[in-house]
Protein backbone atom coordinates (compact mmCIF):
# COMPACT_ATOMS: atom_id res chain seq x y z
CA UNK A 1 0.00 0.00 0.00
CA UNK A 2 2.72 2.44 0.97
CA UNK A 3 4.70 1.45 -2.10
CA UNK A 4 1.71 2.30 -4.23
CA UNK A 5 1.36 5.71 -2.63
CA UNK A 6 5.06 6.42 -3.12
CA UNK A 7 4.90 5.38 -6.76
CA UNK A 8 1.79 7.46 -7.29
CA UNK A 9 3.53 10.49 -5.79
CA UNK A 10 6.57 9.93 -8.00
CA UNK A 11 4.37 9.54 -11.07
CA UNK A 12 2.48 12.67 -10.04
CA UNK A 13 5.70 14.69 -9.77
CA UNK A 14 6.88 13.44 -13.16
CA UNK A 15 3.50 14.10 -14.81
CA UNK A 16 3.21 17.51 -13.26
CA UNK A 17 6.64 18.54 -14.44
CA UNK A 18 6.44 17.03 -17.89
CA UNK A 19 2.91 18.12 -18.80
CA UNK A 20 3.49 21.65 -17.55
CA UNK A 21 6.74 21.87 -19.45
CA UNK A 22 4.97 20.58 -22.57
CA UNK A 23 2.28 23.21 -22.15
CA UNK A 24 4.91 25.86 -21.60
CA UNK A 25 6.65 24.74 -24.77
CA UNK A 26 4.00 26.52 -26.83
CA UNK A 27 5.00 29.67 -25.00
CA UNK A 28 8.73 28.90 -25.23
CA UNK A 29 8.39 28.23 -28.93
CA UNK A 30 6.71 31.54 -29.61
CA UNK A 31 8.86 33.64 -27.33
CA UNK A 32 12.20 32.07 -28.16
CA UNK A 33 11.65 32.30 -31.88
CA UNK A 34 10.52 35.90 -31.42
CA UNK A 35 13.54 36.89 -29.36
CA UNK A 36 15.85 35.19 -31.84
CA UNK A 37 14.26 37.06 -34.72
CA UNK A 38 14.24 40.51 -33.07
CA UNK A 39 10.52 40.34 -32.42
CA UNK A 40 8.40 40.52 -29.25
CA UNK A 41 6.25 37.42 -29.55
CA UNK A 42 2.76 36.69 -28.29
CA UNK A 43 2.05 39.15 -25.47
CA UNK A 44 -1.63 40.12 -25.74
CA UNK A 45 -3.61 37.49 -23.82
CA UNK A 46 -4.38 39.01 -20.46
CA UNK A 47 -6.28 38.18 -17.30
CA UNK A 48 -7.58 41.34 -15.58
CA UNK A 49 -5.04 43.40 -17.46
CA UNK A 50 -2.03 41.31 -16.53
CA UNK A 51 -0.17 39.76 -19.44
CA UNK A 52 2.91 38.32 -17.62
CA UNK A 53 5.12 38.06 -20.71
CA UNK A 54 2.37 36.34 -22.66
CA UNK A 55 2.29 33.39 -20.26
CA UNK A 56 -1.51 33.22 -20.54
CA UNK A 57 -1.30 32.29 -24.20
CA UNK A 58 -0.91 28.56 -23.48
CA UNK A 59 -4.14 28.79 -21.43
CA UNK A 60 -5.87 30.65 -24.23
CA UNK A 61 -4.56 28.00 -26.63
CA UNK A 62 -5.96 25.21 -24.49
CA UNK A 63 -9.35 26.91 -24.26
CA UNK A 64 -9.35 27.39 -28.02
CA UNK A 65 -8.37 23.78 -28.70
CA UNK A 66 -11.05 22.39 -26.39
CA UNK A 67 -13.84 24.55 -27.74
CA UNK A 68 -13.07 24.14 -31.41
CA UNK A 69 -15.28 21.96 -33.57
CA UNK A 70 -14.03 18.41 -33.79
CA UNK A 71 -14.31 17.24 -37.38
CA UNK A 72 -14.07 13.62 -38.44
CA UNK A 73 -13.92 13.44 -42.22
CA UNK A 74 -16.61 11.57 -44.09
CA UNK A 75 -15.55 8.00 -44.81
CA UNK A 76 -12.82 8.08 -42.18
CA UNK A 77 -12.47 5.23 -39.72
CA UNK A 78 -14.05 6.89 -36.70
CA UNK A 79 -12.49 4.60 -34.10
CA UNK A 80 -8.95 4.71 -35.44
CA UNK A 81 -9.24 8.39 -36.23
CA UNK A 82 -10.07 9.06 -32.59
CA UNK A 83 -7.57 6.56 -31.26
CA UNK A 84 -4.53 7.85 -33.18
CA UNK A 85 -3.86 11.04 -31.18
CA UNK A 86 -4.36 9.11 -27.93
CA UNK A 87 -1.73 6.62 -29.05
CA UNK A 88 0.70 9.40 -29.81
CA UNK A 89 0.29 11.09 -26.45
CA UNK A 90 0.05 7.86 -24.45
CA UNK A 91 3.30 6.34 -25.66
CA UNK A 92 5.12 9.65 -25.36
CA UNK A 93 3.91 9.98 -21.76
CA UNK A 94 4.50 6.45 -20.47
CA UNK A 95 8.08 6.54 -21.72
CA UNK A 96 8.86 9.07 -19.00
CA UNK A 97 8.34 6.37 -16.38
CA UNK A 98 11.81 5.05 -17.08
CA UNK A 99 13.65 8.36 -16.65
CA UNK A 100 15.47 8.73 -13.32
CA UNK A 101 15.22 12.33 -12.16
CA UNK A 102 17.16 12.06 -8.93
CA UNK A 103 19.28 9.81 -6.73
CA UNK A 104 17.61 7.53 -4.19
CA UNK A 105 16.18 8.93 -0.99
CA UNK A 106 16.60 7.01 2.24
CA UNK A 107 13.40 7.50 4.23
CA UNK A 108 13.13 5.44 7.39
CA UNK A 109 14.12 1.93 6.35
CA UNK A 110 13.03 2.58 2.78
CA UNK A 111 15.22 3.38 -0.20
CA UNK A 112 13.19 5.27 -2.76
CA UNK A 113 14.68 5.67 -6.20
CA UNK A 114 13.51 8.89 -7.83
CA UNK A 115 12.33 7.07 -10.92
CA UNK A 116 8.69 6.22 -11.55
CA UNK A 117 9.29 2.66 -12.70
CA UNK A 118 12.48 1.05 -11.51
CA UNK A 119 13.17 -1.22 -14.45
CA UNK A 120 16.33 -3.22 -15.07
CA UNK A 121 15.93 -2.54 -18.78
CA UNK A 122 14.57 1.00 -18.56
CA UNK A 123 16.47 2.02 -21.66
CA UNK A 124 14.89 -0.75 -23.74
CA UNK A 125 11.49 0.15 -22.32
CA UNK A 126 11.85 3.79 -23.32
CA UNK A 127 12.96 2.88 -26.82
CA UNK A 128 10.10 0.43 -27.14
CA UNK A 129 7.65 3.20 -26.22
CA UNK A 130 9.33 5.63 -28.60
CA UNK A 131 8.96 3.07 -31.39
CA UNK A 132 5.32 2.44 -30.58
CA UNK A 133 4.71 6.16 -30.93
CA UNK A 134 4.91 5.69 -34.68
CA UNK A 135 1.59 3.83 -34.54
CA UNK A 136 -0.21 7.04 -33.63
CA UNK A 137 1.29 8.71 -36.65
CA UNK A 138 0.61 5.97 -39.18
CA UNK A 139 -2.91 5.42 -37.83
CA UNK A 140 -3.63 9.13 -38.12
CA UNK A 141 -2.53 9.11 -41.72
CA UNK A 142 -4.37 5.89 -42.50
CA UNK A 143 -7.65 6.58 -40.70
CA UNK A 144 -8.12 10.08 -42.10
CA UNK A 145 -9.00 8.74 -45.55
CA UNK A 146 -7.02 11.51 -47.11
CA UNK A 147 -4.25 10.70 -49.54
CA UNK A 148 -2.09 13.56 -48.35
CA UNK A 149 -2.46 12.46 -44.75
CA UNK A 150 -1.59 8.90 -45.74
CA UNK A 151 1.51 10.07 -47.59
CA UNK A 152 2.48 12.13 -44.58
CA UNK A 153 2.00 9.13 -42.33
CA UNK A 154 4.16 6.99 -44.61
CA UNK A 155 6.87 9.65 -44.70
CA UNK A 156 6.77 9.80 -40.92
CA UNK A 157 6.98 6.02 -40.59
CA UNK A 158 9.88 5.72 -43.00
CA UNK A 159 11.72 8.52 -41.24
CA UNK A 160 11.13 7.26 -37.72
CA UNK A 161 12.09 3.68 -38.55
CA UNK A 162 15.22 4.79 -40.39
CA UNK A 163 16.43 6.98 -37.58
CA UNK A 164 15.48 4.57 -34.83
CA UNK A 165 18.20 2.24 -36.09
CA UNK A 166 20.90 4.89 -35.84
CA UNK A 167 19.44 5.94 -32.50
CA UNK A 168 19.51 2.40 -31.12
CA UNK A 169 23.02 1.63 -32.33
CA UNK A 170 24.36 4.95 -31.05
CA UNK A 171 23.37 4.14 -27.49
CA UNK A 172 24.96 0.67 -27.66
CA UNK A 173 28.30 2.46 -27.25
CA UNK A 174 27.05 4.05 -24.04
CA UNK A 175 25.66 0.75 -22.80
CA UNK A 176 29.01 -0.92 -23.50
CA UNK A 177 30.91 1.70 -21.53
CA UNK A 178 28.68 1.67 -18.45
CA UNK A 179 27.67 -1.99 -18.72
CA UNK A 180 24.01 -1.56 -17.77
CA UNK A 181 20.57 -0.98 -19.24
CA UNK A 182 19.24 0.34 -15.95
CA UNK A 183 19.17 4.10 -16.36
CA UNK A 184 19.57 4.74 -12.64
CA UNK A 185 22.73 2.61 -12.60
CA UNK A 186 23.86 4.26 -15.81
CA UNK A 187 23.61 7.68 -14.21
CA UNK A 188 25.44 6.45 -11.10
CA UNK A 189 28.15 5.12 -13.40
CA UNK A 190 28.63 8.66 -14.67
CA UNK A 191 29.57 9.81 -11.16
CA UNK A 192 33.20 8.72 -11.43
CA UNK A 193 36.01 11.03 -12.47
CA UNK A 194 38.89 11.06 -14.90
CA UNK A 195 42.19 12.93 -14.94
CA UNK A 196 42.79 13.05 -11.22
CA UNK A 197 39.17 13.81 -10.41
CA UNK A 198 38.86 16.84 -12.68
CA UNK A 199 36.70 15.55 -15.53
CA UNK A 200 33.43 13.81 -14.66
CA UNK A 201 33.03 10.59 -16.64
CA UNK A 202 29.87 11.66 -18.40
CA UNK A 203 28.64 10.02 -21.58
CA UNK A 204 29.70 12.98 -23.71
CA UNK A 205 33.32 12.54 -22.53
CA UNK A 206 33.59 8.85 -23.37
CA UNK A 207 31.18 8.72 -26.31
CA UNK A 208 31.29 12.06 -28.16
CA UNK A 209 30.54 10.49 -31.55
CA UNK A 210 27.61 8.59 -30.17
CA UNK A 211 26.37 11.87 -28.68
CA UNK A 212 26.23 13.62 -32.05
CA UNK A 213 24.64 10.63 -33.77
CA UNK A 214 22.11 10.28 -30.95
CA UNK A 215 21.29 13.98 -30.94
CA UNK A 216 20.70 14.07 -34.69
CA UNK A 217 18.66 10.87 -34.76
CA UNK A 218 16.68 11.93 -31.71
CA UNK A 219 15.85 15.27 -33.30
CA UNK A 220 14.61 13.34 -36.32
CA UNK A 221 12.45 11.24 -33.99
CA UNK A 222 10.73 14.33 -32.65
CA UNK A 223 9.52 15.19 -36.17
CA UNK A 224 10.37 18.85 -35.82
CA UNK A 225 12.34 21.14 -38.12
CA UNK A 226 14.83 20.34 -39.71
CA UNK A 227 13.28 16.86 -39.82
CA UNK A 228 9.63 17.92 -40.12
CA UNK A 229 8.90 16.20 -43.41
CA UNK A 230 6.04 14.20 -41.85
CA UNK A 231 4.32 17.45 -40.91
CA UNK A 232 5.56 20.18 -43.23
CA UNK A 233 2.86 22.56 -42.00
CA UNK A 234 3.57 25.20 -44.59
CA UNK A 235 3.34 23.21 -47.80
CA UNK A 236 3.60 19.41 -47.97
CA UNK A 237 0.92 18.86 -45.28
CA UNK A 238 1.32 15.86 -43.08
CA UNK A 239 -0.49 13.11 -41.30
CA UNK A 240 -2.67 15.30 -39.05
CA UNK A 241 -4.17 17.41 -41.82
CA UNK A 242 -7.64 15.99 -41.09
CA UNK A 243 -7.49 16.69 -37.36
CA UNK A 244 -8.97 19.65 -35.57
CA UNK A 245 -9.62 20.82 -32.07
CA UNK A 246 -8.01 19.00 -29.17
CA UNK A 247 -7.20 15.94 -31.29
CA UNK A 248 -4.86 18.11 -33.26
CA UNK A 249 -3.72 19.61 -29.98
CA UNK A 250 -2.80 16.14 -28.76
CA UNK A 251 -0.51 15.60 -31.74
CA UNK A 252 0.99 18.95 -30.96
CA UNK A 253 1.38 17.94 -27.32
CA UNK A 254 2.93 14.61 -28.35
CA UNK A 255 5.49 16.54 -30.38
CA UNK A 256 6.48 18.62 -27.39
CA UNK A 257 6.45 15.59 -25.10
CA UNK A 258 8.81 13.81 -27.46
CA UNK A 259 11.09 16.84 -27.48
CA UNK A 260 11.18 16.78 -23.69
CA UNK A 261 11.69 13.01 -23.66
CA UNK A 262 14.64 13.36 -26.01
CA UNK A 263 16.04 16.13 -23.83
CA UNK A 264 15.65 13.85 -20.77
CA UNK A 265 17.32 10.95 -22.60
CA UNK A 266 20.22 13.07 -23.81
CA UNK A 267 20.71 14.37 -20.30
CA UNK A 268 20.53 10.90 -18.78
CA UNK A 269 22.76 9.16 -21.29
CA UNK A 270 25.36 11.79 -22.07
CA UNK A 271 25.24 14.56 -19.49
CA UNK A 272 25.23 12.72 -16.23
CA UNK A 273 21.48 12.77 -15.52
CA UNK A 274 21.04 14.13 -12.02
CA UNK A 275 24.78 14.21 -11.35
CA UNK A 276 26.27 17.50 -10.26
CA UNK A 277 30.01 17.73 -10.91
CA UNK A 278 32.04 16.93 -7.79
CA UNK A 279 28.89 16.27 -5.72
CA UNK A 280 29.01 13.00 -3.76
CA UNK A 281 26.17 11.72 -1.56
CA UNK A 282 27.78 13.41 1.47
CA UNK A 283 28.59 16.74 -0.15
CA UNK A 284 30.97 18.41 -2.58
CA UNK A 285 34.47 16.97 -2.99
CA UNK A 286 36.38 19.31 -5.25
CA UNK A 287 39.46 17.99 -7.03
CA UNK A 288 41.61 20.69 -5.42
CA UNK A 289 40.83 19.21 -2.04
CA UNK A 290 38.05 21.43 -0.68
CA UNK A 291 34.90 19.76 0.62
CA UNK A 292 31.43 21.11 1.48
CA UNK A 293 29.36 18.65 3.51
CA UNK A 294 25.64 18.58 2.66
CA UNK A 295 22.62 16.84 4.14
CA UNK A 296 20.95 14.03 2.25
CA UNK A 297 17.93 16.11 1.24
CA UNK A 298 20.08 18.95 -0.08
CA UNK A 299 22.04 16.43 -2.10
CA UNK A 300 18.90 14.88 -3.60
CA UNK A 301 17.30 18.24 -4.33
CA UNK A 302 20.50 19.49 -5.95
CA UNK A 303 20.42 16.39 -8.11
CA UNK A 304 16.79 16.97 -9.17
CA UNK A 305 17.59 20.63 -9.85
CA UNK A 306 20.63 19.65 -11.89
CA UNK A 307 18.53 17.24 -13.95
CA UNK A 308 15.85 19.87 -14.54
CA UNK A 309 18.37 22.51 -15.56
CA UNK A 310 20.05 20.16 -18.01
CA UNK A 311 16.72 19.13 -19.51
CA UNK A 312 15.69 22.77 -19.87
CA UNK A 313 19.02 23.59 -21.48
CA UNK A 314 18.47 20.85 -24.05
CA UNK A 315 14.91 21.99 -24.66
CA UNK A 316 16.39 25.41 -25.35
CA UNK A 317 18.98 23.93 -27.71
CA UNK A 318 16.39 21.91 -29.61
CA UNK A 319 14.19 24.97 -29.96
CA UNK A 320 17.17 26.99 -31.14
CA UNK A 321 17.99 24.33 -33.75
CA UNK A 322 14.36 24.19 -34.78
CA UNK A 323 14.30 27.93 -35.50
CA UNK A 324 17.73 28.04 -37.11
CA UNK A 325 17.83 25.29 -39.71
CA UNK A 326 15.75 24.84 -42.85
CA UNK A 327 14.09 21.54 -43.64
CA UNK A 328 15.93 18.63 -45.23
CA UNK A 329 14.93 17.30 -48.60
CA UNK A 330 13.59 13.76 -48.35
CA UNK A 331 16.52 12.15 -50.21
CA UNK A 332 18.95 14.12 -48.05
CA UNK A 333 17.11 12.90 -44.98
CA UNK A 334 17.35 9.25 -46.02
CA UNK A 335 20.96 9.64 -47.12
CA UNK A 336 21.90 11.23 -43.80
CA UNK A 337 20.16 8.48 -41.88
CA UNK A 338 21.34 5.42 -43.79
CA UNK A 339 24.66 6.51 -45.29
CA UNK A 340 25.73 8.93 -42.58
CA UNK A 341 24.51 8.17 -39.10
CA UNK A 342 24.06 4.41 -39.45
CA UNK A 343 27.67 3.56 -40.51
CA UNK A 344 29.11 6.07 -38.06
CA UNK A 345 27.19 4.53 -35.17
CA UNK A 346 28.22 0.99 -36.20
CA UNK A 347 31.89 2.00 -36.41
CA UNK A 348 31.51 3.72 -33.05
CA UNK A 349 30.20 0.52 -31.48
CA UNK A 350 33.09 -1.48 -32.98
CA UNK A 351 35.74 0.95 -31.81
CA UNK A 352 34.18 1.13 -28.36
CA UNK A 353 34.04 -2.64 -28.11
CA UNK A 354 37.69 -2.99 -29.24
CA UNK A 355 38.88 -0.35 -26.80
CA UNK A 356 36.93 -1.93 -23.94
CA UNK A 357 38.25 -5.41 -24.79
CA UNK A 358 41.94 -4.56 -25.15
CA UNK A 359 42.48 -1.75 -22.67
CA UNK B 1 31.32 25.06 -77.55
CA UNK B 2 31.79 28.75 -78.06
CA UNK B 3 35.05 30.16 -76.80
CA UNK B 4 33.54 32.56 -74.34
CA UNK B 5 31.45 30.02 -72.48
CA UNK B 6 32.75 29.60 -68.99
CA UNK B 7 31.85 26.34 -67.31
CA UNK B 8 31.12 26.77 -63.63
CA UNK B 9 31.72 23.56 -61.75
CA UNK B 10 29.80 22.99 -58.56
CA UNK B 11 32.43 23.39 -55.83
CA UNK B 12 33.31 20.15 -54.11
CA UNK B 13 32.54 20.20 -50.41
CA UNK B 14 35.28 19.15 -48.06
CA UNK B 15 34.63 16.29 -45.69
CA UNK B 16 34.14 18.69 -42.81
CA UNK B 17 31.57 20.65 -44.79
CA UNK B 18 29.77 17.47 -45.83
CA UNK B 19 29.01 16.72 -42.19
CA UNK B 20 26.87 19.91 -42.17
CA UNK B 21 28.30 20.65 -38.73
CA UNK B 22 30.23 23.89 -39.48
CA UNK B 23 27.22 25.49 -41.14
CA UNK B 24 24.86 24.32 -38.41
CA UNK B 25 27.18 25.72 -35.78
CA UNK B 26 27.64 29.05 -37.53
CA UNK B 27 23.88 29.30 -37.97
CA UNK B 28 23.34 28.55 -34.32
CA UNK B 29 25.98 31.14 -33.48
CA UNK B 30 24.06 33.86 -35.32
CA UNK B 31 20.66 32.98 -33.88
CA UNK B 32 22.04 32.51 -30.37
CA UNK B 33 23.86 35.84 -30.55
CA UNK B 34 20.56 37.52 -31.41
CA UNK B 35 18.75 35.53 -28.74
CA UNK B 36 21.08 36.44 -25.89
CA UNK B 37 21.49 40.05 -27.01
CA UNK B 38 17.73 40.55 -27.15
CA UNK B 39 17.15 38.60 -23.94
CA UNK B 40 19.64 40.85 -22.16
CA UNK B 41 18.02 43.97 -23.61
CA UNK B 42 14.50 42.82 -22.73
CA UNK B 43 15.66 42.15 -19.19
CA UNK B 44 17.33 45.57 -19.03
CA UNK B 45 14.21 47.26 -20.42
CA UNK B 46 12.02 45.60 -17.80
CA UNK B 47 14.01 47.37 -15.07
CA UNK B 48 14.14 50.62 -17.02
CA UNK B 49 17.71 50.46 -18.33
CA UNK B 50 19.06 50.87 -21.88
CA UNK B 51 15.70 51.96 -23.17
CA UNK B 52 17.33 53.75 -26.10
CA UNK B 53 18.56 50.45 -27.61
CA UNK B 54 15.56 48.59 -29.03
CA UNK B 55 15.42 44.84 -28.47
CA UNK B 56 12.95 44.25 -31.27
CA UNK B 57 12.48 45.79 -34.67
CA UNK B 58 8.71 45.42 -34.45
CA UNK B 59 6.22 48.12 -33.41
CA UNK B 60 3.46 47.32 -30.94
CA UNK B 61 0.93 48.47 -33.49
CA UNK B 62 -2.23 49.86 -31.96
CA UNK B 63 -0.27 51.64 -29.22
CA UNK B 64 2.77 52.65 -31.24
CA UNK B 65 2.45 53.63 -34.89
CA UNK B 66 5.23 53.27 -37.37
CA UNK B 67 6.50 56.62 -38.63
CA UNK B 68 4.91 57.34 -41.99
CA UNK B 69 6.65 58.80 -45.01
CA UNK B 70 5.88 62.47 -45.73
CA UNK B 71 4.21 61.57 -49.01
CA UNK B 72 2.16 58.71 -47.53
CA UNK B 73 -1.41 58.76 -48.81
CA UNK B 74 -3.83 57.97 -46.00
CA UNK B 75 -7.43 58.92 -45.36
CA UNK B 76 -8.60 62.10 -47.11
CA UNK B 77 -9.51 65.36 -45.50
CA UNK B 78 -11.00 68.61 -46.76
CA UNK B 79 -9.01 71.66 -45.81
CA UNK B 80 -10.90 74.41 -44.04
CA UNK B 81 -10.99 78.22 -44.32
CA UNK B 82 -10.57 80.41 -41.24
CA UNK B 83 -14.29 80.76 -40.78
CA UNK B 84 -14.89 77.00 -40.82
CA UNK B 85 -16.09 76.45 -44.36
CA UNK B 86 -14.39 74.09 -46.80
CA UNK B 87 -11.80 75.50 -49.18
CA UNK B 88 -13.42 73.40 -51.86
CA UNK B 89 -15.06 75.46 -54.61
CA UNK B 90 -17.01 72.57 -56.08
CA UNK B 91 -15.15 72.61 -59.41
CA UNK B 92 -15.65 68.84 -59.84
CA UNK B 93 -12.04 68.31 -61.01
CA UNK B 94 -11.39 65.60 -58.41
CA UNK B 95 -14.67 63.87 -59.15
CA UNK B 96 -13.78 63.93 -62.82
CA UNK B 97 -10.21 62.72 -62.48
CA UNK B 98 -11.00 60.00 -59.95
CA UNK B 99 -10.26 56.67 -61.68
CA UNK B 100 -12.34 54.75 -59.18
CA UNK B 101 -15.27 57.19 -59.32
CA UNK B 102 -15.55 57.21 -55.57
CA UNK B 103 -16.13 60.97 -55.10
CA UNK B 104 -19.59 62.48 -55.19
CA UNK B 105 -19.94 66.28 -55.04
CA UNK B 106 -23.09 68.33 -55.06
CA UNK B 107 -22.17 71.98 -55.50
CA UNK B 108 -24.12 74.89 -54.07
CA UNK B 109 -23.94 78.67 -54.46
CA UNK B 110 -21.52 80.45 -52.18
CA UNK B 111 -22.54 83.94 -50.96
CA UNK B 112 -19.04 85.24 -51.81
CA UNK B 113 -19.01 86.05 -55.56
CA UNK B 114 -15.24 85.43 -55.66
CA UNK B 115 -15.79 81.85 -54.52
CA UNK B 116 -18.96 81.18 -56.51
CA UNK B 117 -19.47 77.55 -55.45
CA UNK B 118 -18.96 75.27 -52.50
CA UNK B 119 -19.85 71.61 -51.81
CA UNK B 120 -23.26 71.07 -50.29
CA UNK B 121 -22.35 67.45 -50.25
CA UNK B 122 -18.91 65.84 -50.53
CA UNK B 123 -18.75 62.03 -50.23
CA UNK B 124 -15.85 59.65 -50.69
CA UNK B 125 -16.48 55.93 -50.72
CA UNK B 126 -13.27 54.51 -49.24
CA UNK B 127 -14.38 51.01 -50.14
CA UNK B 128 -13.95 52.03 -53.78
CA UNK B 129 -11.06 54.48 -53.46
CA UNK B 130 -7.72 53.25 -54.79
CA UNK B 131 -5.65 55.86 -52.91
CA UNK B 132 -4.01 57.07 -56.11
CA UNK B 133 -3.89 60.66 -54.90
CA UNK B 134 -5.08 62.14 -58.20
CA UNK B 135 -7.74 64.16 -56.38
CA UNK B 136 -5.01 65.83 -54.35
CA UNK B 137 -2.87 66.47 -57.43
CA UNK B 138 -5.67 67.93 -59.46
CA UNK B 139 -7.19 70.25 -56.87
CA UNK B 140 -6.55 73.89 -57.78
CA UNK B 141 -7.52 75.14 -54.31
CA UNK B 142 -5.48 72.74 -52.13
CA UNK B 143 -8.88 71.78 -50.74
CA UNK B 144 -8.35 68.02 -50.44
CA UNK B 145 -5.36 66.33 -48.91
CA UNK B 146 -4.46 62.79 -47.91
CA UNK B 147 -2.15 63.72 -45.03
CA UNK B 148 -4.20 62.62 -42.03
CA UNK B 149 -1.89 59.65 -41.42
CA UNK B 150 -4.93 57.49 -40.72
CA UNK B 151 -4.13 53.98 -41.92
CA UNK B 152 -6.57 51.81 -39.99
CA UNK B 153 -9.40 52.24 -42.47
CA UNK B 154 -11.55 49.22 -41.87
CA UNK B 155 -15.22 48.62 -41.25
CA UNK B 156 -17.73 45.84 -40.89
CA UNK B 157 -19.95 47.10 -43.70
CA UNK B 158 -19.64 48.88 -47.03
CA UNK B 159 -21.82 51.66 -45.69
CA UNK B 160 -19.38 52.36 -42.90
CA UNK B 161 -16.64 52.92 -45.48
CA UNK B 162 -18.48 55.91 -46.95
CA UNK B 163 -17.22 59.22 -45.65
CA UNK B 164 -19.33 62.33 -45.88
CA UNK B 165 -18.46 65.98 -45.44
CA UNK B 166 -18.44 65.78 -41.63
CA UNK B 167 -15.73 63.18 -41.48
CA UNK B 168 -13.79 64.71 -44.34
CA UNK B 169 -13.65 68.11 -42.64
CA UNK B 170 -12.93 66.64 -39.22
CA UNK B 171 -10.67 63.55 -39.55
CA UNK B 172 -10.96 62.88 -35.82
CA UNK B 173 -14.58 61.78 -36.26
CA UNK B 174 -15.06 58.04 -36.29
CA UNK B 175 -18.18 56.05 -37.03
CA UNK B 176 -20.80 55.61 -35.74
CA UNK B 177 -21.74 59.29 -35.94
CA UNK B 178 -24.75 60.94 -34.35
CA UNK B 179 -26.42 64.29 -34.91
CA UNK B 180 -24.29 65.74 -32.13
CA UNK B 181 -21.21 65.21 -34.31
CA UNK B 182 -22.48 67.80 -36.81
CA UNK B 183 -20.65 71.07 -36.10
CA UNK B 184 -20.91 72.47 -39.62
CA UNK B 185 -22.62 75.87 -39.80
CA UNK B 186 -22.87 76.43 -43.57
CA UNK B 187 -25.80 74.88 -45.46
CA UNK B 188 -25.02 71.26 -46.26
CA UNK B 189 -26.90 68.06 -46.97
CA UNK B 190 -26.49 66.61 -43.52
CA UNK B 191 -26.52 62.85 -43.78
CA UNK B 192 -26.55 62.58 -40.01
CA UNK B 193 -30.13 63.94 -40.11
CA UNK B 194 -31.41 62.12 -43.18
CA UNK B 195 -32.77 64.25 -45.96
CA UNK B 196 -32.33 67.62 -44.28
CA UNK B 197 -30.26 70.50 -45.45
CA UNK B 198 -28.83 71.94 -42.28
CA UNK B 199 -26.98 75.15 -41.57
CA UNK B 200 -27.21 78.75 -42.67
CA UNK B 201 -24.67 81.23 -43.99
CA UNK B 202 -25.85 83.62 -41.26
CA UNK B 203 -24.33 81.31 -38.72
CA UNK B 204 -21.01 81.57 -40.54
CA UNK B 205 -20.87 85.30 -41.25
CA UNK B 206 -23.08 86.66 -38.42
CA UNK B 207 -25.79 88.07 -40.75
CA UNK B 208 -26.18 88.41 -44.49
CA UNK B 209 -25.37 92.15 -44.43
CA UNK B 210 -21.82 91.59 -43.23
CA UNK B 211 -21.26 88.66 -45.54
CA UNK B 212 -18.65 89.29 -48.23
CA UNK B 213 -20.29 90.64 -51.33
Amino acid sequence: MEDLVIKLVLAGIMFFGVLNLAGLHTWIERKQSAVMQDRIGANRADILGFTVLGLFHPIADAVKMFTKEDIVPEGADRVLHTLAPFFSVFFALVAFAGIPFGDHVVWGDRVIDLQVAKLDAALLYIFAMLSLGVYGVILAGFASRNNYALLGGLRATAQMISYEIALGIAIIGVILVYGTLDLQELVRGQGTYLAGGWIPLWGIVVQPVAFFVFLTAALAETKRVPFDLPEGESEIIGYFVEYSGMKFGMFFLADFLETILVACLTTTLFFGGWQVPYLMPDGFHFPWGATIPLSQWTYVLLGVASFSVKVLAFCWLFMQIRWTLPRFRYDQLMRLGWLGLFPISVVNVFVTALVLTFF
Amino acid sequence: MAANVKVMRRPELTFWEKTYLPQILSGLKITSAHFFRNLFLHAAHSVGLLKHIPAAVTFQYPEILRPLAMRFRGRHRLTVRDEGTPRCVGCMLCETVCPAKCITIVAGEHPDPNVEKYPVRFDIDLGVCVYCGYCVEVCPEDAIRMDTGIVDIAAYSRGAMQLDIHELMNPKLRKPLTEQNCTLKFPHECRLTPGHVKGDWNQVYGDTQSAPK
